[in-house]
């Protein structure tokens, strides 16, 4: 059972998360769960997921947009960025993106290769909740999430940059 | 120079105390390499053949005589008692231990010093013209703008894994310096509209595997908005630059792949929603930063005092000097001087601890405490009073530091190659000092006049030699080292890049090859022409010719 993060504590997960190659008789065969479904999955079974009894989040891929989300947006409790591998930067935009363009409010999660290293710097992107890789200890994530007092850009976390503040 | 205040210290403790703790879980196997990797990169340390080497920021190549000591401190203690300048205004140590790193961070951190960004797939050390607030042909000063760019981009949460690194040059005076052009994003401050300054900004250029002149992305940016400007370039980079193959994944692949006309209208798009936000700079941050760059309280003096003409006419070694390695400074009675550290048999670019604090004490005596780095690998006094040139002199030479052969044929840039380097196919300092034992004779050298050698161990390109005027690439040829010979390259405000002349050669034969291409030069040139000229009017034909005549 991975490991979540949320608000900067140990939490339940109450969501289960759809890969990829999943097709539509899942919504059947699992009814009134909450499903991070991918992108794919969300375009390509609309139909099926209205009667859907359960909540519905939806996760990107790191070379996927959020506007291909649209309007809809803000219908979904829960965004969920992937990190295929650590070192794909991807998703760090895109999480920016979520709350700066777009101003979602809704819970937006790190998922996949997620490191204690990168937390820091995901939080400070606007990821409020963190799915964990196995191996990792969550007591040492939540700490670094600390790891720097403060830094000098403008971002999600801390929207007035440090020249603005000095 | 900028002064830390609290917040960047603290900024800086935080670092030291986390990559202490990062480096303590690899040594207790809890980090794998992989997951170390990009972790100590972004610390600048590196795994190399024979040590560790670590690489320190030296942000837009400024120094002052406190940190050069603590530099030489480091020297002897933590390595083998030299440095390494490199050709990013960094400095790197060749013999440190692993597990000593933390510690000579937290020393660094002393005198506002650090190996952030100095690697790994991020936004690396801002660099910038070494004269920059002293060159005659200056707009305007360059280093407040490094400063601003230097805070933005330590620590950008959202760029710290790039698909690849990224390099950003400023350029504030008429001669480029700084090799602007071949940069992944290169600012020229330039003259707005209505007469202020403000940015004119490139993107893609680089050297590498695949050397490339950036191109033009805003042609006018106002200074409020150029960090929402660098940002939206990140940002279409971030996202769209390939991650699939790491030799295509610099920012002038996806600019060449895009083509410049959609890539500019992408990070222009992303530019207008991000333009107004709180990264908008205030006129007050702009005049903070430029407060730590005023002049320092120069005294009033006139050109050419009668202690520097008499000396000149009685002393040719000193003349020579004076001829090569001084520059006109802004301020009359003033001068610039560069430090040539390419003593023959020396590798390019190294420095013992005791010149670092010969260095050091020089210029508290004679350059108010402060020194920069080039990216020649040459360390510069900016300020130093024309009747006091002679003085200084001696005391160069007194450490081996008084080389006159500043941008002249043996002022090579020059990579660690194969002697230090994990990457390199071939070793470069060997065939740098054969080039400078071969010519030897300064009269030659200074007939030969303005002509650049660069040389890279690999691909990578990191010793510039695709802007060499004459360039030299170590190349594996079935496990043997072969140099491979460019000619053209520029990284002046008329870039261009070398073209390779022909097959590549054995490392005996290099020196004779220069001579030859040389010769060539001199019987072509025209009065006063430098060798980039003659060789832009002449093109490759002749030297071609020459170079590779089968003997009769």
């Amino acid at each position: 059972m991975p490991k979540l993060i949320k608000d900067r504590a140990i939490a339940i997960d109450r969501w289960t998360l759809l890969k990829v190659a999943t097709g539509p008789e899942v919504l059947i065969a699992i009814p009134g769960k909450n499903l991070i479904v991918p992108l794919r999955f969300w375009q390509d079974y609309a139909i099926e997921l209205e009667g859907y009894t359960g909540d519905i989040g939806i996760w990107l891929d790191s070379d996927e947009t959020v506007s291909e989300i649209g309007d809809a947006l803000g219908e979904f409790p829960l965004i969920a960025l992937n990190f295929p591998v650590f070192a794909d930067g991807r998703s760090y935009s895109n999480a920016r993106e979520l709350r700066e363009r777009f101003a979602y409010a809704g819970e937006v999660r790190a998922i996949g290769d997620v490191l204690r290293d990168q937390l820091y710097y995901m939080s400070r992107c606007g990821f409020d909740a963190f799915s964990l890789r196995h191996d990792q200890d969550p007591d040492s994530c939540i700490a670094a999430l600390d790891d720097f007092t403060t830094g000098y850009q403008a971002t999600v976390a801390e929207p007035i940059p440090l020249f603005r503040r000095r | 120079m900028y002064r830390y205040d609290g917040y960047d210290h603290q900024m800086l403790r935080d670092r030291v105390a986390q990559f202490r703790d990062q480096t303590d879980r690899f040594l207790a196997g809890e980090l794998s390499d992989a997951e170390f990797l990009p972790l100590r990169l972004q610390n600048g340390l590196y795994i190399q053949r024979l040590a560790p080497m670590i690489r320190i920021a030296i942000p837009y190549g400024m120094l002052s005589s406190r940190q050069l000591r603590k530099l030489a401190f480091i020297a002897r203690h933590f390595d083998k008692g030299y440095a390494h300048l490199t050709t990013r205004q960094n400095i790197q140590y060749n013999w440190p231990h692993l597990e000593d790193v933390p510690e000579l961070l937290a020393q660094l951190a002393e005198v506002e010093m650090h190996a952030i960004q100095t690697s790994g797939n991020c936004i690396r050390n801002t660099t910038t013209d070494q004269f920059a607030g002293v060159a005659v042909d200056e707009l305007e000063d360059s280093r407040a703008y490094c400063e601003i760019i230097r805070q933005w981009s330590t620590f950008h949460p959202e760029f710290a894994h790039l698909p690849r690194k990224f390099k950003i040059a400023v350029c504030g005076t008429a001669i480029d310096q700084a090799a602007t052009q071949v940069h992944d994003i290169g600012i020229y401050i330039v003259r707005g509209p209505a007469g202020e300054t403000g940015f004119r900004i490139l993107a893609g250029g680089g050297l590498g595997r695949t050397p490339v002149i950036g191109q033009e992305i805003f042609d006018f940016v106002e200074k409020p908005h150029l960090l929402s400007a660098l940002e939206a370039i990140l940002r279409v980079y971030n996202r769209e630059g390939r991650r699939d193959n790491k030799y295509k994944a610099r920012i002038k692949i996806l600019v060449r792949e895009t083509g410049v006309e959609l890539f500019r209208e992408k990070v222009h798009e992303e530019w207008r929603r991000i333009k107004d936000s709180a990264m908008t700079l205030t006129d007050a941050e702009i005049a903070r930063c430029k407060a730590f760059f005023e002049d320092p309280d120069y005294a009033e003096l006139t050109d050419k005092p009668e202690a520097l003409t008499k000396q000149l006419a009685k002393d040719a070694l000193f003349s020579s000097w004076h001829q090569q390695n001084v520059r006109a400074h802004k301020r009359a009675g003033y001068a610039i001087v560069t430090v040539c550290m390419k003593e023959t048999g020396v590798a390019p670019g190294d420095v013992t601890d005791q010149q670092l604090e010969h260095i050091a004490d020089l210029a508290e005596r004679y350059s108010f405490g402060e020194v920069r780095i080039s990216h020649q690998q040459n360390i510069i006094l900016a300020d130093v009073r024309q009747e006091q040139l002679a003085a200084l002199y001696r005391e160069l030479q007194s450490q081996a530091l008084a080389s006159a052969n500043l941008g002249l044929l043996t002022d090579i840039i020059c990579c660690p190659g194969g002697d230090f380097c994990a990457l390199a196919n071939a070793k470069s300092i060997p065939i740098a000092e054969a080039i400078q034992r071969h010519f030897h004779d300064h009269d030659e050298l200074t007939d030969i006049g303005e002509a650049n050698i660069n040389i890279s161990g690999c691909m990578n390109a990191c010793g510039h030699h695709h802007v060499g005027n004459i360039g030299i690439l170590g190349v594996d040829k079935k496990g043997e080292e072969f140099y491979q010979i460019s000619l053209g390259g520029s990284s002046k405000n008329v870039a261009s890049l070398g073209k390779i002349m022909g097959p590549a050669f054995a490392q005996e034969e290099i020196p004779a090859v220069i001579g030859k291409i040389i010769k060539v030069y001199k019987s072509n040139r025209e009065p006063n022409e430098k060798f980039i000229d003659t060789y832009r009017r002449i093109g490759m034909a002749p030297f071609k010719e020459t170079v590779y005549a089968k003997a009769d």
